[in-house]
């Protein structure tokens, strides 16, 4: 069986500076892969070239049996590829349920989007009380989950995050990872980059360790969870 | 001399076409964070549309008749010249430092200018624009000409319109999303491209219009009738709030009222006999703009821009 998410060799450049420096992976159906490493890494470079937002200076970048590289990134949300950006990047001034209607764009069947802005606010229902509410009066974690569902509302084929658990509180982050859990055991696949290492690691069926650019070390998620080289570099231990 | 109520109606007129033409400057503003400084122009070209359209109609026709076609004239030309603006001359330059569209959009307006000056059937002069014959009314205690009911009824029309497409529909929303974050907006499915022509052609149309009711109310068209307009409507527009459509046309009331009242009541504040009348109009309409980017920067509708990160 072919891998839904195909991505070989890639390099993404900012100018003369390389970001990502031919990184290869990829994601079977129904897994959860999370990509980690520090600042910098080139985690988050990855996943915007993916959607199309960054165009790659070479490599290949196969999406359920097709090329994306090239397609411009308003079309690759219609192929089933949704991505909930770094830093949320909600639209403040829309509502919540504006925000979610728009994670629909592309949809045209009006009752299948009512089902799903349901689902999600029986997923996260902070937002289903609030849903007339502009979505900038949102906290932090709201807005965090706010994004999923927004991501969720294209019924994607997979589902990428970026730093999800960014900048929230240990309890707010302990319920976003529990709802990628439960997204996982769904059925949804998931491409996760984190800088928090151990709750990535933890869910995760395949993980790739990102060092400046490049793949640094690849395994399962539990197996690098006990990693010694792992456990010093990213989980803080000595 | 001068009664209050006729100089509210006259700034209300003047206000209301301020206005039109200020919603050009704020939609594209609040869509590329451009300041489109042709849009003047395309205001402009917009009365000559309409002026061409009336001399192709066969004479004795009635402008009552005639005039919902000069209207689609005008807002064709307007569009076509918004539009190639975008496609030709900002488009290539998205991403380029800000002083490059800037100044190209400078060129794009002399240009224009002198593409009528130079091509268009006596385009040096002044050309005559048709006028409503007939008596007057009197609404209020104030004398409104024929010709001014048109922009009376056409800008609140517009902005009814306009506020129903943004709020209610798909592609309004999508302008919303690409307004406030245009990344995120194509990652939803959008084609922030198209949106961003469709700003432009909006705001052109509503030029069109603004440029039929000045032809109506001043009785000509002319290759520098942009330049003006296209200042007070920018100011307008910032008086408002840039980026808030309905900051605009609030802008364009509030500058077009206070510029009519400053012109017939500034001479009678003892010691300000020399500062009033016609030829101060332009000073107080710009004091009023110094004025309020110094209390309240934002415009009078704008928003401080403080988004969570």
């Amino acid at each position: 069986m072919t891998a839904l998410l195909e991505v070989e060799d890639l390099r993404v450049a900012y100018g003369k500076i390389e970001a990502v420096k031919g990184i290869s992976f990829s994601v079977e159906e129904g897994q959860a892969v999370t990509l980690i490493g520090t600042n910098g890494a080139g985690k988050t470079t990855t996943l915007r070239t993916l959607s199309g937002l960054l165009k790659p200076t070479s490599g290949k970048i196969v999406f359920d049996g097709r090329p994306l590289t090239g397609v411009p990134a308003h079309k690759i949300v219609s192929l089933g590829l949704a991505h909930s950006p770094e830093g949320r990047h909600i639209f403040p001034r829309l509502t919540i349920a504006e925000n979610l209607q728009l994670g629909a764009f592309l949809r045209k069947d009006a009752a299948g989007i009512e089902a799903d802005i349901r689902h999600v606010y029986d997923l996260f229902p902070i937002l289903g009380e609030r849903r007339k509410q502009a979505s900038g009066t949102l906290s932090g974690g709201e807005q965090q989950m706010l994004a999923m569902g927004r991501a969720l509302m294209s019924r994607p084929k997979l589902l990428m995050l970026d730093e999800p658990s960014m900048g929230l509180s240990p309890i707010m982050m302990q319920k976003i990872m529990a709802t990628i859990r439960e997204l996982r055991s769904q059925g949804t696949t998931i491409l996760l980059v984190e800088q928090n290492a151990q709750a990535a690691l933890s869910l995760a069926d395949q993980a790739h360790v990102m060092e400046i650019g490049r793949i640094a070390l690849s395994g399962s998620g539990p197996s690098l969870l006990h990693d010694e080289s792992v456990r010093k570099a990213y989980l803080g231990e000595d | 001399m001068n009664e209050l109520p006729q100089q509210l109606a006259n700034g209300l007129i003047l206000g209301a076409m301020y206005g039109l033409i200020a919603i050009g400057y704020t939609m594209v503003y609040g869509i590329v964070q451009l300041i489109n400084f042709a849009h003047g122009e395309i205001f402009m070209v917009g009365g000559f549309g309409a002026l061409s359209v009336y001399l192709a109609l066969p004479a004795g026709t009635s402008l009552a008749l005639a005039l919902p076609i000069m209207l689609l004239g005008g807002i064709a030309v307007s569009v076509l010249v918004g539009i190639a603006a975008e496609r030709f001359a900002y488009r290539p330059l998205r991403g380029a430092p800000r002083l490059a569209p800037l100044i190209t959009a400078i060129g794009l307006s002399i240009g224009l200018q002198q593409a009528i000056w130079k091509w268009y059937p006596d385009g040096k002069q002044a050309r005559v624009f048709p006028q409503f014959k007939g008596h007057s009314f009197e609404i209020l205690g104030a004398t409104i000409q024929r010709g001014d009911i048109f922009v009376l009824i056409a800008a609140p029309a517009c902005m009814i319109a306009l506020g129903f497409f943004v709020a209610k529909t798909r592609s309004g929303r999508a302008m919303q999303a690409t307004a406030q974050d245009p990344d995120t907006a194509k990652l939803m499915g959008i084609n922030t491209d198209r949106i961003i022509v469709l700003a432009f052609a909006i705001g052109a149309a509503f030029a069109g219009v603004a440029a039929v009711a000045y032809g109506l109310r001043t009785g000509e068209v002319q290759f520098r009738m942009g330049f003006i307009m296209g200042l007070k409507a920018f100011t307008a527009a910032v008086l408002g709030g840039i980026g808030n459509i309905y900051g605009a046309m609030l802008g364009g009331v509030v500058l077009g009222v206070a510029e009519a009242l400053a012109t017939a009541y500034i001479e009678e504040i003892p010691g300000m006999q020399q500062f009033g009348g016609g030829a101060w109009k332009d000073v107080w309409a710009f004091v009023l703009l110094i004025l309020v980017l110094l209390l309240r920067p934002q415009g009078l509708l704008g928003e401080r821009v403080a988004d969570r990160a």
